[in-house]
Formats: C-alpha cells, structure tokens, sequence
C-alpha cells in the first residue's frame, strides 16, 4: 500500500500576464550551470558539437577546459563521460535530445544507470521543439525509453525556476539523472524556493471533479485548461510532475481516490512516459479513469511546434476536452 | 561490494617486488607461471558455472597478468585511490580471468572466485564495478570501453595527474563504429596517456575475423587515426611487460597484441568453438594437465 503524503501546495504560481512572458529554458540552464561551475571545479560540460544548441558558449568562454566537445558522436559522448565521472568530475552532457538518447541509449544503460555513475544526461529541446525539422529531430520517445531503465531519475521541468532546481539537484545527488532541457517556450510559473524533490509532484490548483497531471512545457497549458474547467463549473486538481521517475506515487493514488478521473499531459508518446506510469499506478494501487495526451502513436506531420502541439490537442482546449470526456466516461 | 584480502595484497607486492628486481628471463618464467594459475582458476571457475568464455579468457590472461604484476601503478587495498592508473577491460565477456587476475593481487579474497556467475553472486558474467574492487567500468555490450578510457583519460589530465588508462579490447569488438569515434578523439585530444591493447586472436564468436568483416590493415588503420601503434607476442611476458611500460608523448598508443583463442590448452588453441565451450571431465582434466607443465 503507497503510504499518503500530502502533495506540495504551491502558493506561489505565478499569475500569468496576458499573453504571458515566454521563455526558452536552456537559457536558464546554462545560467544555473555556469554558477555552480564557478563555484564547483568538478563540474564540465559534455557536448556534440552542440555548444549553440546548448547554449553553451557562455561556458565555454569562461572555463575553456572544462568543456569537452566530441563532435558528433554520441556514444564515445555518454562514454567519455562515463569515464570523466571516473576520474571524479561530473560531466553534464549536453546534446539534442533525440540523439543523445536515441543513439548512445546503450551507453546510457550500461556506462551511465547501470555503472552508477553520477552523470547528468541533458536532453537538449525535447518533445516536438524542433518542429518542422521533422520527427527524425523530435524526442518524443525518450522518456518511455529511459523510464525503461533502472537507476535513472528523470526530470522534467515546467519552467525556467524549475530548469534551475534541476540542474542544482543534478549535481547535489550522486547517481545519474536525466534532464529535459525544453526550447519550446514557457511563461514563469514557479517562485524561487518552490520545493523540488524526487517522487514529489507540485498542486498548482486544488480540485475534486478531475485531475491533470502533466509535465514539463504542458504544465501551463494544464492549469490553463483548468480555468476553462472552472468557468464551467468544474474543478479541476493541477499536478505538476517535475520528476517522471521517480513518480510521486501517493499523489496519484490520492488522485485517483479523490476525483473522478485523470488526465495526463506530456510532449511525449503515450505509450511509456508520464501516461503510462500514472496508469500503471492507479492499475495497481486504485483503478481509475486515465486519458493520457501526447503524441499517439505517430509520426508527426510536418508543421512547427505550435502547430503540432495544437495538431494533437495539447492547448488548454485540448486538455479541458479531455478532462470533460473523462468525466462524461465516469458517468457524471 | 567485495572488499580486498590483505594476505593477498601482501603476496601481490612481494611478487611485484620479485618481478621487479629479476632479470628479463626470470620475469618472463615468474609471470607465465603466475599467468598459467589465473588460467587453472579461470578453468576451476567455468566447471562450476557451467558457463564461460575460455577461448578469450585465456587470449588475454598473459595481457591482464603482466598489466597487474609489471606495469600498473594500483592500490588493492584502495580501489578508489584517485591517481591509480586504469584498466578498462572492455571485452567484458572475459570477465574470469579479469577476476581471477584482481583476485590475485588481492582486491577481494580468491575465495569469491567459487562464487563466478553462481546466484547472488558478485561475479556475473559480465564485470559490474558497483561490486568488485578493481572494475572501472561495466561492460558487456561490446565497443564501450574505448569511450569510457579516453573519457578517464581526459579527466587525469583536467585533475593534473599522472594516471594512465589502459583499455583492453578484443578484435572483433573493432567492427563496432563506437571504437573509432574514441580513437579518432583521442588523436585530437593528443592523449598520451591512453593506451589500447588490442587482443587480436583473430577470431570472433562465430568465425575468424578475417571471414567475417575484416579488420586488416589494421595497424594502418590506428596509425591513420593518429595513433603510436606497437605490435607484440600477446603471450610473450617479457616483452609484453616492456611494450606496455611504454606511452608515446601527445599520442595515444594502440599495442596490437597478436594472441590465440584458447591458448595454454593445446586442443583449445586457435579453434573459434572455444569461444564459450565448456569442457567436460576429460577436456579438463588434459586443460589442466597442460596448465601445470
């Protein structure tokens, strides 16, 4: 039985402007990563010939040794690094995240979760940033893969604040972890000392009638979609999950046992990521209707990452639709 | 996690001590001989798995031995000691002799040995280093442990140490592509301090390599990449131990070690079934035989 522990309230999400501010998080990442290099001689960056996409030349610039460019080569990346954790530095790899977890997924496994080895895998622009490039360039599929994986946390942040607790996190743990580092732009949501700690989700908003559960760059777009719900006269309880893995189990089964259904949100494929934990959850501990919204099983056609968000129902209309059928499932 | 036999470690370094002071003829004969017991374990601990990878087991076990007993600068007795030099044994699949070669220098009581591949063991087929003192890295999967050595490599040099890597590889693991993305980084780094030991026995699970996809040229191709290449009698001690005492400034080395699969035992020698056969009574008893000449 999952022990019940309250879920963190958060008093401080921010009221969004009208249209609100947007931010491209890798910013704040580089940020937060030159601070604790300053301060921290251990920490280096690993890259694939991805200093721009990562954002990195701010790095790069100050501590000229301690970026480590492979060119493009993902697995001698993830083994190179691998292999700097041996020698007592903690590497950050930084790379597209499509193919630093799709190519040297071996690497992760066997060098990175599997080793132990306290390397901190940076997804660069997940999900459907890179739009029109096509789905060769989408990372939907890494989180059902990394989920798949022993002894990795992997880590999806909301926001710019978040992005910055990550990246401290990251480097106060000792094991491996996995970052989603987004592009696709996100507004403020999160106070500086919001609480972020493994296994526990965020309740941005309390609600009886349905929950949604989401991660990463559809938080915002879930609480949005709340406030449709509410306008109509539902309340809806918004989770945000920064960790996937490893999920905050009790929130889910107090989810499940409190509202009348779940909607998960992610910019990933349904079939393993956010979705498919939380189902896997309340099919164990509490059944539960569970709508999971992502990428369904497809390839994405060809548009930008607006349009593809839009194309697949990831706006706050999309989410509150489903909240609704949900709801009429259950029988409202 | 295993911890280390200190009797052990203080035979190692009197043995060290031994092969240190003598001649170049009485190392040869002390480092076969110690060579031929790693082999009579690595046969002891196949018999009780059932299991196990005797033909590169015993291709590799006069590199791993010489590395252990000539040329490393290691702490048995600190396997975490930051400036000791590392061995990267990426052909994982000979994780016996590695084991027995690290039992023997007294990083865990040989003892344990009994244990290889048994339930719960700390000994899987395969080297995990979350459980043995000694193991830099895990592998298995093959063409993992270059990347990881030029990685361990690169980080000596960012902490301003002296340590050296030495990674093991067996030739047929050189058709994975990952290989060549750590040799070709190496070279630019200008990595000195590397140093890949090539066992080229010539053969791969299911064929000669050479049938298969073949790696010849193959020192041209490592001096291609940029690296100082050396070719050695993978089973000759002497000059093993002289080969590998030796790193080229700025440039990684590639030492091609020309072994034989299954060398020690006549009838395993040079025969691609021996990959991971496992003899039977009368197999081991002629094995052993041989080994105690």
């Amino acid at each position: 039985m999952i022990e019940s522990t309250p879920v963190h309230p958060v008093a401080g999400v921010r009221p969004a402007a009208d249209p609100p501010a947007l931010f491209d998080c890798r910013k704040a990442f580089a940020d937060e990563l030159a601070t604790l290099a300053r301060t921290d001689e251990r920490v280096v960056a690993v890259c694939n010939d991805s200093v721009g996409s990562s954002n990195l030349a701010g790095f790069r610039d100050e501590f000229p040794d301690r970026l480590v460019n492979v060119g493009i080569a993902e697995q001698n990346m993830v083994g190179v690094a691998a292999g700097l954790a041996n020698g007592g530095l903690i590497p950050f790899v930084c790379a597209a995240a499509p193919f630093l977890t799709g190519r040297a997924l071996e690497q992760i496994k066997a060098d990175i979760a599997y080793a132990d080895r306290h390397v901190v895998l940076c997804g660069m622009s997940p999900g459907v940033a890179y739009g029109q490039l096509g789905p060769t360039h989408h990372s939907i599929e890494d989180l059902s893969w990394l989920r798949a994986i022993a002894n990795l946390p992997i880590v999806v942040p909301a926001d710019p604040e978040q992005t910055r607790a990550a990246v401290r996190w990251a480097l106060s743990t000792d094991g491996p972890g996995y970052l989603r580092v987004s592009r696709t732009p996100v507004p403020e949501l999160f106070a500086p000392g919001t609480p972020f700690e493994p296994g526990r989700f965020l309740q941005l908003t309390e609600g009886e009638d349905v929950t949604l559960i989401a991660a990463g760059t559809l938080v915002w777009r879930a609480a949005e979609a709340a406030a449709v719900l509410r306008a109509e006269g539902i309340s809806a309880r918004v989770l945000a999950a920064p960790f996937v893995e490893p999920l905050d189990q009790a929130a889910v089964v107090a989810a499940a046992r409190e509202t009348r259904g779940i909607v998960t949100v992610e910019e990933a494929t349904v079939s393993g990521g956010l979705g498919a934990a939380v189902a896997g959850v309340v099919s164990r501990y509490s059944p539960a209707r569970v709508r999971s919204l992502g990428i369904p099983g497809v390839f994405a056609p060809t548009g930008d990452a607006e349009f593809l968000l839009d194309h697949f129902g990831l706006t706050a209309g999309g989410i509150a639709e489903s909240a609704r059928q949900v709801l009429a499932d259950a029988g409202r | 996690m295993l911890t280390s036999s200190r009797p052990q470690v203080e035979q190692w370094q009197a043995f060290r001590a031994r092969i240190h002071g003598a001649g170049r003829d009485e190392r040869a004969s002390l480092l076969a001989a110690a060579s031929d017991q790693v082999r009579r374990d690595v046969l002891t601990m196949i018999e009780r798995a059932g299991l196990g990878h005797v033909g590169g087991d015993f291709s590799v076990t006069d590199i791993l031995l010489t590395l252990y007993a000539a040329v490393l600068s290691v702490e048995p007795a600190r396997p975490d000691w930051p400036d000791r030099d590392r061995l990267i044994l990426s052909k994982g699949h000979s994780a016996a002799a590695l084991y027995a070669t690290l039992a023997s220098c007294g990083f865990f009581p040989a003892a344990a040995l009994t244990t290889f591949m048994a339930p719960l063991s700390a000994l899987n087929g395969h080297p995990d280093r979350t459980k043995v003192p000694g193991v830099e890295t895990n592998t298995g999967p093959l063409g993992h442990g270059l990347p990881v050595g030029v990685g361990t490599a690169l980080a000596a040099r960012l902490r301003h140490s002296s340590a050296r890597t030495v990674v093991v590889l067996g030739d047929g693991e050189l058709q994975e592509g990952s290989n060549w993305e750590a040799a070709m980084f190496a070279a630019h780094q200008r990595l000195g301090s590397i140093t890949a030991v090539i066992d080229r026995n010539g053969l791969q699970q299911g064929a000669r390599t050479e049938d298969t996809n073949a790696l010849e040229p193959l020192a041209d191709k490592w001096r291609s990449f940029g690296w100082h290449v050396t070719e050695v009698d993978g089973h000759d001690h002497a000059s093993l131990a002289e080969v590998l005492a030796h790193t080229a400034p700025d440039r990684p080395t590639a030492v091609i070690a020309h072994t034989q699969k299954g060398r020690g035992v006549s009838f395993m020698t040079d025969r691609v079934e021996w990959h991971h056969k496992v003899p039977n009574d009368d197999e081991l008893a002629l094995a052993r035989a041989e080994l105690s000449r």
